[in-house]
């Protein structure tokens, strides 16, 4: 399961999301959505603290963060 | 249409009854009539802002209400008791504001959103000399206001028209129910004469009043509850197939409450001159018609009580049968207008009328029913 | 659902999603435009408050005008800058309602100001929450009481000028005054770091009312990118060096005070 799902068709590529990422992770992808914007997704995974920051400054929101259990990885 | 040609008696409407059957007969103010058959007749809460000549009625309901468990704000303005009145009407509430003239014009908005949001209340308009700010002595000049529109957009209101103390005390009640059957406001029309007159009626005492009824209204928005959907109280429809359907559930609603139509004759089986008339001047023509008939001349008495959906088939049946009707009002002819669509030029249809608070009296009239006889 | 989808669910947890109360629908707001933010805060705050099944909304005439659509709870549409006089009939007529009002600066400080101003002089137990994007954005961009002066607006081309027009109206500074008011704040939704203060606010406006301490009121400073001609990330740096000299953010009233850890 990815962290950071971006419902393509409801995202508006407003940027807002890449801008407050701070950990540079997310882009507007070259190609249109269904509703003819290009919408964010996550280029760099790794990267990635699940934070949702991004998430918070949607204005759609579009997006959905997941997150490693900490009980699994400690 | 065999009995309401009969005299002294009223066409009923659908309306099981039009008051509690308790109460004492006493002197009482046409204003506290209506403020005691606004609590009798459920009334939940009231919104109102003041002005004469109908301040009796939110003073009255301030005391009483609030030692009844019942809701009354003195809102801000006009503007803000309509709104009021949506709120609570919306959330399933019996809700009533009363004003006079200039504020019911501010309200106009207000109706038009509640209209069409299939939302019932009641509005009292105890109607005062108009245009402007025009004077506070009595008036009729409201009619096309209140059974024409008044807002934008094509809604109606049941509008009723009451001539005495007892159906001031009876039509809000009466209000109440066709405001809830319909879903649509309804207005009980009034005037400055009729809110000040003290006059015998039976209304029962503050001690005696039954709470408002519990109803079922499946589509309030009184917060979700354990309802399985959302309810949503609104007027927006933005593709205009939708508004044209909506317009069209309305006007089947409309349709659907003509069948209320309600009106009181008096002496029409022989008549051959007829006055037609409502309220306070269905009072003054009532006592022409008994001094022209003491005189042996045929002449009689029409009285719409619902102003909207209005008597239109009675008057032209009657139309028929008479040789013409002079239609009196303190305006300058407003409900002749519907008077001539519904007569249609069978018959000849005269106006007498005088707008600015003087009351003709029954002479006045009766000189007029004369000359047209001639 | 298949073994391995659970293998996978149970090694992640969901830390955010959409709140309960909003529904599936799109929104219809521009790219950026932050009343799709303040709808999400007011969702996840009938969702954390357990509020849904005795709120009613009162939505606006503006932008917003079909938020009815976007929120689970029932709603009422008023008539623009009426809300506040809807919202007071639905609370009087059962206490025990949570009520709120989505107003934009047209609606609650131009045209509804006697209803704001009376509400809350009044102490109606509601919640205001005030969309401040200092323009008209549903009718195409015409001056409203809160745009700033030089502002250029379809009905202030050359810039807002205040000789004629006056100056912004501070709604927050106008309402301090005032004894009903329980709580009063503004805050603009530039950063995740505002966006945390703003629930804050909220949390202490619906508070006021479910304590029946008085009328609470949160005023966001909000973008319009579109009627300001700005791209979203612009406007908000616009609200972060311009705006906020006019529309100072902080809390103006308190009445609710802090819970108990
Ligand atoms: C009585 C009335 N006057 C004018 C309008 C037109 N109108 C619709 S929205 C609006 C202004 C909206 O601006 P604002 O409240 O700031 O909300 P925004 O669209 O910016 O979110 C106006 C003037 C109306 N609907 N009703
Ligand atoms: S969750 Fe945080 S780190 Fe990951 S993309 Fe979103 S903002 Fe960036
Ligand atoms: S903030 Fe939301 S709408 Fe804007 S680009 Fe990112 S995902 Fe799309
Ligand atoms: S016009 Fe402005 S306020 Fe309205 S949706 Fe677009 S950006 Fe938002």
């Amino acid at each position: 399961m990815e962290k950071v799902h971006v419902e393509v068709n409801r995202c508006k590529g407003c940027g807002l999301c890449v801008e407050f990422c701070p950990r540079h992770c997310l882009e507007l992808a070259a190609e249109l959505n269904a509703i003819g914007y290009h919408p964010a997704r996550n280029h760099d995974a790794e990267k990635c603290t699940s934070c949702a920051l991004c998430a918070d400054m949607c204005p759609e929101g579009a997006i959905t963060i997941h997150r490693k259990k900490r009980s699994k990885s400690a | 249409m065999p009995e309401t040609m009969t005299p002294t008696k009223t066409k009923a409407s659908t309306v099981k009854s039009d008051a509690p059957p308790t109460g004492r007969k006493r002197l009482v103010k046409g204003n506290e009539a209506l403020a005691l058959g606004a609590l009798a007749g459920g009334c939940e809460c009231f919104f109102g802002y003041p002005i004469t000549p109908q301040n009796e009625i939110p003073e009255l309901l301030s005391g009483w209400m609030p030692k009844l468990g019942r809701v009354f704000l003195q809102a801000e303005s006009e503007v803000a008791s309509i709104n009021m009145l949506y709120g609570a009407s919306a959330c399933g509430h019996r809700a009533m504001t009363s004003s006079s003239s200039p504020g019911i014009s501010l309200m106009m908005e207000g109706l038009s959103y509640i209209a069409g949001a299939q939302l019932p209340c009641v509005l009292i308009n105890v109607m005062r000399g108009g245009p402007g700010l025009g004077n506070i002595a009595p008036s009729q000049s409201d009619y096309f206001q209140a059974c024409k529109g008044g807002g934008h957009g094509d809604y109606r209101c049941i509008v009723l028209a009451p001539w005495n103390a007892q159906e001031m005390f009876e039509f809000p009640g009466s209000a109440f129910e066709l405001a809830d059957r319909y879903r649509m406001p309804v207005f009980v029309l009034t005037d400055a004469v009729l809110g000040s007159m003290l006059e015998p009626a039976t209304v029962p005492d503050l001690e005696q009043l039954p709470p408002p009824p519990k109803m079922d209204k499946p589509w309030a928005t009184t917060g979700r509850g354990n309802r399985s959907h959302k309810n949503v109280a609104n007027s927006l429809y933005l593709v205009p197939e939708d508004l044209t359907e909506h317009n069209e559930r309305l006007q089947a609603g409309y349709r659907e409450a003509l069948r209320e139509v309600r009106y009181d004759t008096r002496y029409l089986e022989d008549a051959e001159y007829v006055v037609a008339a409502f309220g306070i001047s269905a009072r003054v023509g009532y006592s022409a018609v008994n001094m022209l008939r003491k005189q042996g001349l045929k002449v009689g008495l029409f009285r719409p009580i619902t102003l909207w959906p209005f008597p239109e088939k009675a008057l032209a049946e009657l139309a028929r049968k008479v040789k013409g009707i002079l239609t009196f009002e303190l305006n300058c002819g407003q409900m002749v207008e519907d008077v001539r669509l519904a007569v249609n030029g069978v018959c000849p249809v005269e106006f007498y009328g005088v707008a600015g608070g003087v009351l003709p009296a029954p002479e006045d009239v009766a000189n007029v029913v004369r000359k047209m006889m001639k | 659902m298949r073994d391995e989808d659970i293998a996978v669910v149970e090694e992640m947890e969901c830390v955010f999603s959409r709140p309960e109360a909003l529904t599936d629908k799109a929104f219809h707001y521009c790219p950026g435009c932050t009343h799709g933010i303040v709808h999400r805060l007011v969702a996840e705050m009938i969702d954390e408050f357990k509020l849904m099944d005795r709120t009613v909304g009162v939505c606006p005439v503006g932008c917003s005008v079909l938020m009815y659509d976007y929120f689970e709870c029932d709603m009422i549409e008023a008539s623009h800058g009426r809300a506040p006089a809807v919202a007071t009939a639905v609370k009087r007529t059962d206490p025990n309602r949570f009520v709120f009002t989505y107003q934009g600066d047209g609606d609650l400080a131009s045209i509804g100001m006697a209803e704001t101003v009376h509400a809350a002089a009044r102490g109606d137990r509601i919640t205001i929450f005030f969309i401040n994007n200092g323009i008209y954005g549903m009718t195409g961009g015409q001056m409203a009481p809160t745009t700033l002066i030089g502002q250029r607006a379809t009905t202030s081309p050359s810039g807002r000028d205040e000789r004629l027009t006056g100056a912004p109206i501070g709604i927050c500074e106008l309402l301090s005054s005032l004894k009903g008011v329980a709580y009063l704040a503004r805050v603009p939704l530039t950063s995740p770091k505002n966006l945390k203060d703003a629930r804050k606010h909220m949390r202490k406006a619906i508070r006021a009312q479910l304590e029946d301490k008085g009328l609470g009121l949160v005023e966001f400073l909000s973008t319009c990118p579109v009627q300001w001609k700005m791209e979203p990330i612009a406007a908000m740096k616009h609200i972060d060096e311009n705006v906020v000299k006019v529309f100072p953010p902080g809390v103006f009233v308190d009445c609710v005070g802090d819970l108990q850890k």
